[in-house]
């Protein structure tokens, strides 16, 4: 038994290493998908903490995103040095702070939105919180669209381009490498990066999930009053839990400025947030491989289908175009999977009890 | 002075249409606690189904009075709306009433991305003029202008509200579904159906949905596909304001918003000496929502604690 664990942890490990290497033959657009799919994983990684165990509903998730990513884009680009002459002086060529200070900044920024915005609705339950969220959300892309004045500094619905890669050791992943011989291209070297962050993050996810934060996260979403009664404070580990979402997402949103190399605020709409709840949801809120099937299958599947949506499209005179059709699957997904399993494709065996089954296993 | 005066009247005409919208929220939440997400596409069904009339009955029929195809259309878009509310309730929220709370609310968000995306195969993504079928002529009003559309909106949200209050207040029906907001069950053991009176209630909620759709679109001139989606979120907005469950509070919740957007966008850039302008103006009602809730959460006329732990 346990060697047969073994066997397959290696399998798919081997898989997961390999895969890029060969789709990559069929054309980076392959490969790309997969990073985003990677990024999405991340990205609702980091939800579940807010929804899946601290059972906190937050509609405007994608804020903490993008603002980890423009937190990343504003020090890894020329913008602030062309849109303020005092930095423009103190570094000619534009700030290029390395990612060991871009992307810690970026995730205690989000971090800190995600207290400031856990601090003023701690009051408020389920939809309330919802809608409260959502709104936040919505005020961020707002504010990202429209502060390029009176300064300039996210300069408005154009965004922000140049951004540097991922440059560390002496490696940018925003070249082709080479190793031992093998050409590996961007793409490639992304999907490494993002695929070691996945794996710490379901780590630190796990850890988590059975850590005295965790229970007491499960003991909040479960009953606030009962959990308050047994000596849990409530008020600081719902703080936390937002903390701790949007600094994931933080992370998520510099790794994805550094990958696109270009942000601007289409990238960070309410339809994203609701995408990443739906992957969360969809997939199994709270279980760990529930919530990455969600979202690998959300992210990914219509982009595959993407490229099979040309003759449909000749079909129907070019009214079900590609991105149409992404956006109907994706509708189609949430309805019917949600009526076929109300609780997600793969959900957790048993909420309260998930930690003890751990430990006899 | 007359600033002040114009952006009252543009936000009780804003309000209004808030306010017959967040009453389709408010109704179905008080029913059975979801958030209809889908709502506000009911809305721009409600628009665009309208807008199709128009231009067949203009096209076919020339030389009927403006007011007339505009009152077909509407009742068509009742029609319409009222089927497809119908239909929504029973197919995404009917299967999940006993499911966890989250399950409806992602079927919600799904049949308004549905209708969304199904409204754009329709009827095409770009932006299509909304005839204006009533007088064009504005009344000078102490120096503000009100067009005639506006008063109509004004008029038919005064009308629709006594109408939905008598119903709510005074007939079977509405005692049949205030007993269902309190409890269902104690309800369904006094011979009441609870899922005919849910049926009734999105039907009313999609009848004043399609009814704002329509004054929307007169109001703006314009009509796509996503119209739906802000004043959807914006009345949702309102009905939490004024205390969600509470009919009277979405429409205090409404008209407020709608005051308090106007004239919002109307100061802030004046006030601030140009630095925001009014591109601000969406945000306000999330900035009050935050407020309000903060200070009291569960509304200006909500009675019930939102504690469902």
């Amino acid at each position: 038994m346990k060697s047969n664990k073994r066997v397959n942890f290696l399998v798919v490990a081997a898989v997961l290493l390999v895969l890029p290497l060969v789709l990559q033959q069929g054309g980076n657009a392959w490969v790309r998908i997969l990073d985003m799919s990677l990024l999405y994983v991340l990205l609702a990684l980091g939800l579940n903490i807010v929804v899946g165990y601290a059972g906190l509903l937050d509609l405007g998730y994608v804020a903490f995103f993008a603002v980890g990513a423009y937190m990343f884009a504003l020090l890894g680009s020329p913008h602030l040095a062309e849109a303020f002459p005092f930095i423009a002086a103190a570094f000619p060529e534009g700030l290029h702070l390395p990612i060991w200070a871009t992307i810690p900044a970026a995730a205690a920024v989000a971090g800190l939105f995600g207290v400031l915005l856990g601090a003023p609705t701690l009051k408020l339950r389920g939809d309330y919180l919802a809608i409260v969220t959502l709104g936040f959300g919505e005020i961020i892309r707002v504010f990202l669209n429209n502060l390029d004045r009176p300064v300039n500094l996210t300069n408005g619905p154009k965004g922000i381009n140049q951004i540097d890669s991922m440059k560390f050791f002496g490696l940018d992943l925003g070249k082709t490498n080479h190793f031992f011989g093998f050409e590996i291209p961007s793409v490639s070297m992304y999907y490494y990066l993002f695929l070691a962050l996945v794996i710490v993050s379901v780590i630190i996810c796990h850890r988590l999930a059975h850590s005295r934060i965790g229970r007491a996260w499960m003991a909040i979403r479960e009953d606030e009053i009962a959990a308050k009664a047994m000596g849990i404070n409530t008020r600081n580990l719902k703080l936390l839990a937002f903390g701790m979402g949007a600094t994931f997402g933080g992370v998520s949103g510099s790794m994805f400025a550094a990958f696109q190399g270009f942000v601007s605020p289409e990238s960070f709409s309410l339809m994203e947030s609701i995408m990443i709840v739906a992957m969360v949801v969809l997939g199994g809120i709270g279980h760990l491989p529930g919530v990455i099937l969600g979202a690998l299958l959300l992210a990914a599947l219509p982009e595959v289908l993407r490229y099979v949506a040309g003759p449909l499209q000749a079909m129907t005179d070019g009214r079900l175009d590609s991105a149409i059709l992404r956006q109907l699957l994706i509708a189609l997904a949430m309805i019917v999977i949600m009526l076929m399993r109300p609780r997600g494709l793969w959900p957790s065996p048993d909420h309260g009890k998930m930690p003890v089954e751990s430990i006899k296993s | 002075m007359e600033v002040l005066l114009q952006q009252i009247i543009n936000g009780l005409v804003l309000g209004s249409m808030y306010a017959l919208i967040a009453l389709g929220y408010t109704m179905v939440y008080g029913i059975i606690s979801l958030i209809n997400f889908a709502h506000g596409e009911v809305l721009m069904v409600g628009a665009l189904t309208s807008w199709t009339i128009i231009g067949w009955m203009q096209q076919a029929m020339p030389g009927t009075p403006g007011w007339l195809i505009l009152l077909i259309s509407l009742l068509i878009a009742f029609v319409v709306c009222g089927a497809l509310n119908f239909a929504i309730e029973k197919i995404a929220y009917r299967p999940l009433r006993n499911s966890p709370r989250l399950a409806p609310l992602i079927t919600a968000i799904g049949m308004s991305l549905l209708l969304q995306t199904l409204a754009m195969i329709i009827w095409k993504p770009n932006y299509k003029p909304y005839p204006t079928l009533l007088p064009a002529e504005p009344f000078q009003f102490g120096g503000a202008v009100i067009t005639v559309t506006q008063l109509f909106i004004l008029g038919a949200t005064a009308v629709s509200l006594s109408v939905l209050m008598w119903l709510v207040n005074y007939t079977k029906l509405g005692r049949a579904m205030r007993a269902t907001a309190e409890n269902p069950r104690v309800a369904a053991l006094m011979g009441v159906r609870p899922d005919t009176v849910i049926s009734a209630t999105f039907i009313i909620g999609a009848v004043l949905a399609a009814l704002a759709g329509v004054m929307y679109a007169s109001n703006y001139g314009t009509v796509q596909h996503t119209m739906g989606f802000l004043p959807g979120l914006k009345a949702f907005t309102a009905a939490v304001f004024g205390g969600i469950g509470n009919l009277g509070g979405a429409v205090l919740g409404g008209i407020l918003l709608g005051l308090i957007e106007s004239i919002g966008a109307g100061y802030i850039g004046p006030l601030t000496g140009n630095v925001l302008g009014s591109q601000y103006s969406d945000i306000f009602a999330f900035i009050v929502l935050i407020f309000v809730l903060t200070l009291r959460p569960s509304g200006l006329l909500g009675e019930r604690v939102a504690d469902r732990a």
